[in-house]
């Protein structure tokens, strides 16, 4: 069931990914994003194109990682392992929503919201607002399914302690919230080349 | 099969799940990574890979990408082969869907361009010099 209500999510997010796609090809020019995304935490206005969200990149797969060995625990039915690598898996999750918490704020510092772009063209004309509304919207409905996707980690987390799990003998559980951790991963791993690479 | 009564009550799944597949995966998907990286910074540097070539090659490491992470994280490549097919079928008819979308937005613009002078000329003047004008109009937060 956990696959066929992940497929639907799947659609949803794909609705989402190619209006901005056939909107981006209806427009004559586009702001680019090394231009954009540039700033580093830490490092003022140090041009740095890629290398934040190639690290929140990093930080998503590396919890994915730490999921699967927390399922791969499950099957050897090694209840303290399980709880290592979901708390590791928690610690990645609350990572990279911080680090979207601080692109939004910053992008929101310099001007840009939904309705507002303060970004010009690669070619110096002026650019849409569909820029920015994309980009909010995509990354919000993501950074909110990780949010989602980290309370779930956490109440898998607090009944595998209580030892639900170890009771019944098996952690389906756990393997059902590894696959809608994965598939966030998964769609991030879509909306990183939509909007920061291409 | 023979496992069965060894590990009674349990599901249908293979016990063995050996961790080195996801660390391999985990690299793949790394190494990846850093190529697009890679590749995006030689492109700002030198220009090198055309624009359209380098998307072409991003397009095709997302979706290798992708197939890493649902065959192997995801588990899909070990299920049985029907539940397989309920997923991977709708998943190719979107990427029909996709290129159609694409498509119709493309002509869009050309149409666009072809028959209103106006718009064109509008999106060839560049901006005027940015004037912090944003700031007492609008306060950060407020919609437009």
């Amino acid at each position: 069931m956990m696959w066929y209500f992940l497929m639907s999510d799947a659609f949803t997010f794909g609705a989402f990914l190619i209006s901005y796609g056939s909107i981006r090809f209806a427009t004559n020019g586009w702001p680019d994003p090394n231009e954009v995304f540039r700033a580093f935490p830490g490092m003022g206005d140090a041009h740095m194109p890629l290398v934040f969200v190639s690290l929140m990149t990093f930080i998503l797969i590396m919890s994915s990682v730490t999921m699967v060995l927390a399922v791969a625990s499950g099957h050897q039915n090694n209840q303290k392992a399980v709880t290592k690598w979901m708390i590791l898996t928690i610690i990645g999750g609350i990572a990279f929503l911080s680090c979207q918490a601080w692109e939004w704020t910053h992008l929101h510092g310099e001007g840009a919201w939904w309705g507002r772009n303060p970004f010009l063209n690669a070619d110096g004309t002026k650019a849409t607002t569909n820029f920015t509304n994309f980009f909010f919207t995509i990354t919000g409905f993501h950074g909110f399914h990780v949010f989602s996707g980290v309370l779930i980690n956490i109440i898998m987390l607090i009944k595998n302690i209580r030892g639900d799990f170890a009771k019944r003998g098996h952690y389906l559980m756990i393997e059902k919230a590894g696959l809608y951790w994965h598939f966030v991963d998964l769609v991030w791993v879509f909306v990183f080349t939509c909007f920061y690479l291409l | 099969m023979e496992n069965i009564q060894a590990t009674a009550g349990s599901h249908h799944h293979e016990p063995e799940f050996s961790t080195k597949p996801i660390w391999r995966t985990f690299w793949i998907l790394l190494i990846i990574t850093l190529i697009e990286l890679v590749l995006a910074f030689v492109h700002l540097y030198t220009h090198f890979p055309p624009k359209l070539m380098l998307n072409g090659l991003y397009l095709i490491l997302t979706c290798t990408k992708a197939f890493y992470i649902i065959a192997e994280f995801m588990h899909l490549r070990h299920e049985i082969k029907n539940l397989i097919m309920t997923i991977a079928l709708p998943a190719l008819i979107f990427v029909w869907f996709i290129i159609a979308f694409l498509w119709d937005g493309g002509s869009f613009k050309d149409l666009r361009n072809t028959y209103d002078r106006h718009h064109l000329e509008q999106s060839k003047t560049p901006a005027p010099k940015p004037v912090e004008e944003h700031e007492p109009a609008n306060k950060p937060g407020s919609p437009e």
